[in-house]
């Protein structure tokens, strides 16, 4: 099975965001990044339906230089090559246009499964996946917990839905699955691996010029607050003795 | 006009889909309509009737009886295509994030997700979104037919307009051949029971990732009998095996409502959000004076919680 992988380069979750000037964009230069969480768990998963099905596991990126370092973990991690769709304006492009340069670059792979997180840690559009099923053709199906091979080639998938409820479904190959974090338990890179990666081939696909986003982030800002909070302050000993008499005193709601 | 496209499970609207309709009737763009999918939706046609809208759509066919992305991607094109809306609203739903953005891509046209409102630019339409989980808002415009989904309760239903009359009800032909779907679905089922009950505890002490290791949950633990709370978390902790699935608080886990909701390293991402801000005291304790979780509590402590929580326990035991 010839699976491919998308992976966003996110900024780390302990990162804060800063507006930047013209509040359109945040203040990224001091950023560190990491791969996308459920993005991980797609790489995972691509991996174990490797080791039972056979294949090759060929992670993507699109975005700027610095994305070769989550291609290059991801390769560490055992995928067998990479795609880079090279373009700096994908960061702020709309999941339309991320897909579509996605696409371009991935259609010709002709693969038989492609895996993505369900939802950016930055963006959060929940979008691009869905998106590039329909600019290829196949069906998708979001938010995956379980994947089974099906004899007949086909897939059955288990769907997270609201509140604790799930739905197993079918589709037919070639398909597309956004994955759900927690679907398994994530390996590390091993030093063997991380010395195999460096062996393993990082493709730059010059992304296409002019890319055309029909949405467009017009101002950035820091919400609002809707509710006042009364912050406790002072040493850890002072902060919890005012926490508990707050609890019993004012809230009453302790015993 | 704004056409919005209604959920149901088994006739029953979801709750969301008004809040949908409140958003469209409170954008100020134009005429609202709203459609409802199924096999047979005369019952929340008629129910979605009373509000005021200038008409209720109701698409039916055998072929989407059971909600499948190709079939509703099918249906809801063709829809759109025949009444030519200038905007598409629903309700940012598990199912909406299935099909939505294929169908945005199907027709052309560009979907904005998760808005929690609207505003008006120079009489076009901008739609507010966070970003970065929650730290940062967007004001976003678009080109074109665009379609938005509204996160779940960021736009109050008890704002809906009703109707002085019930809105005229047209019926429509989904027009979706079965052989054109390609997905199977299965009924919807819940894991094997679950061993504990949040949804009845008084108080809850739940944990983040802001705990680290698995060995630190004992902290919460002990703060918890302390406080003769039960142990909840975010979902993370969870994924990781850190504490069993059943006290995963949230959209995909429970949704609690106690007394006392006391967040740990929690950073109060929407999808924890919807599952404890019923709560009736919120407190959070984390190291980031910026998280979202503040947005909610009503008292905060901006501290390490592992020199904070050990200083509860005793003041709590004292
Ligand atoms: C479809 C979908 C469904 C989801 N369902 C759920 C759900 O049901 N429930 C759920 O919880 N999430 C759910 N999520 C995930 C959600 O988006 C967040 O990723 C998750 O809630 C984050 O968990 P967290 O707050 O523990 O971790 P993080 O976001 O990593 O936050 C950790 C926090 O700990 C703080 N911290 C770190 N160290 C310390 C310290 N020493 N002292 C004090 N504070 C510290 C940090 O400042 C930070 O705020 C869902 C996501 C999706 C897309
Ligand atoms: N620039 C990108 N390069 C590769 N994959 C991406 C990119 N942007 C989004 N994706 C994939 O699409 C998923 C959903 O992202 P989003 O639509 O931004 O929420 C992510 O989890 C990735 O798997």
């Amino acid at each position: 099975m010839k699976i491919a992988v998308c992976i966003k380069q996110v900024p780390t979750r302990d990162w804060q965001p800063r507006v930047a000037e013209g509040k359109t964009w945040v203040r990224d230069q001091d950023a560190s990044f990491e791969v996308n969480e459920p993005d991980a768990y797609a790489l995972e998963e691509g991996l174990r339906l490797k080791e039972k099905h056979g294949g090759e596991v060929v992670v993507c990126s699109a975005g700027p230089a610095r994305v070769t370092q989550a291609l290059r973990e991801a390769l560490a991690r055992g995928a067998d090559r990479a795609l880079h769709v090279q373009g700096d304006e994908l960061v702020t492009a709309d999941p339309h246009a991320v897909a579509e340069a996605l696409a371009a670059a991935m259609k010709d792979e002709r693969f038989d499964l492609i895996l993505t997180g369900l939802q950016s840690d930055d963006q959060g559009f929940a979008q691009t996946g869905p998106i590039l099923a329909e600019l290829l053709g196949m069906p998708s199906a979001t938010i995956i917990m379980e994947v089974d091979v099906q004899p007949n080639g086909g897939l059955r998938v288990k769907r997270e839905l609201e509140g604790g409820w799930f739905q197993w479904m079918t589709l037919p190959l070639p398909a597309l699955l956004t994955i759900q974090s927690g679907i398994n338990q994530l390996r590390y890179a091993t030093l063997k691996g991380i010395m195999a990666a460096k062996k393993k081939e990082i493709k730059a696909i010059p992304g296409a010029a002019g890319l055309v986003s029909r949405q467009r982030i017009v101002s950035l800002y820091v919400p609002g607050k809707q509710k006042i909070t009364q912050m406790i302050s002072g040493s850890p000993a002072e902060a919890a003795r005012e926490l508990v008499r707050k609890l019993r005193d004012e809230a009453r709601v302790l015993s | 006009m704004i056409l919005v496209i209604a959920e149901h499970l088994a006739g029953t609207l979801n709750r969301a889909s008004w809040e949908a309709i409140a958003a469209a009737q409170q954008a100020g763009a134009g005429p609202v309509k709203a459609a409802v999918l199924g096999a047979d939706v005369a019952a929340p046609a008629a129910e979605l009737a009373a509000a005021a809208l200038d008409e209720v759509l109701a698409v039916s066919g055998p072929a989407i009886e059971r909600y499948t992305l190709d079939g509703y991607v099918t249906a809801i094109a063709a829809l759109v295509k025949a009444e030519a809306p200038d905007h598409v609203f629903l309700a940012h739903t598990y199912q909406a994030r299935d099909f939505a953005p294929a169908l945005a891509a199907r027709l052309g046209a560009t979907l904005v997700t998760d808005c929690v409102g609207t505003t008006l630019a120079d009489g076009a339409l901008q739609f507010v979104r966070p970003v970065f989980q929650g730290r940062l808002y967007a004001d976003v415009a678009t080109d074109g037919l665009t379609l938005a989904t509204f996160q779940i309760g960021a736009v109050r239903a008890d704002g809906l307009a009703r109707g002085e009359s019930p809105a005229p009800i047209r019926a429509i032909d989904a027009g979706v051949e079965a052989a054109a779907i390609r997905e199977q679905p299965e009924a919807p089922f819940r894991e094997a029971k679950q061993a504990v009950d949040l949804t009845q505890a008084e108080r809850i002490v739940a944990v983040g990732r802001g705990i680290k290791e698995q060995e630190k949950i004992d902290l919460a633990r002990r703060l918890a009998d302390a406080l003769g709370a039960e142990i909840g978390a975010s979902r993370p902790i969870c994924d990781a095996g850190w504490l069993p699935m059943d006290r995963q608080i949230g959209s995909s886990g429970q949704t609690v409502a106690p007394k006392l909701y006391l967040a740990l390293g929690v950073s109060g991402a929407i999808q924890h959000l919807v599952g404890m801000k019923g709560a009736r005291t919120i407190v959070a304790i984390n190291k980031d004076p910026e998280a979202p979780i503040f947005e909610v509590a009503d008292f905060g402590i901006v501290a390490d919680l592992f020199e904070v929580v050990p200083e509860l326990i005793k003041e709590l035991q004292g």
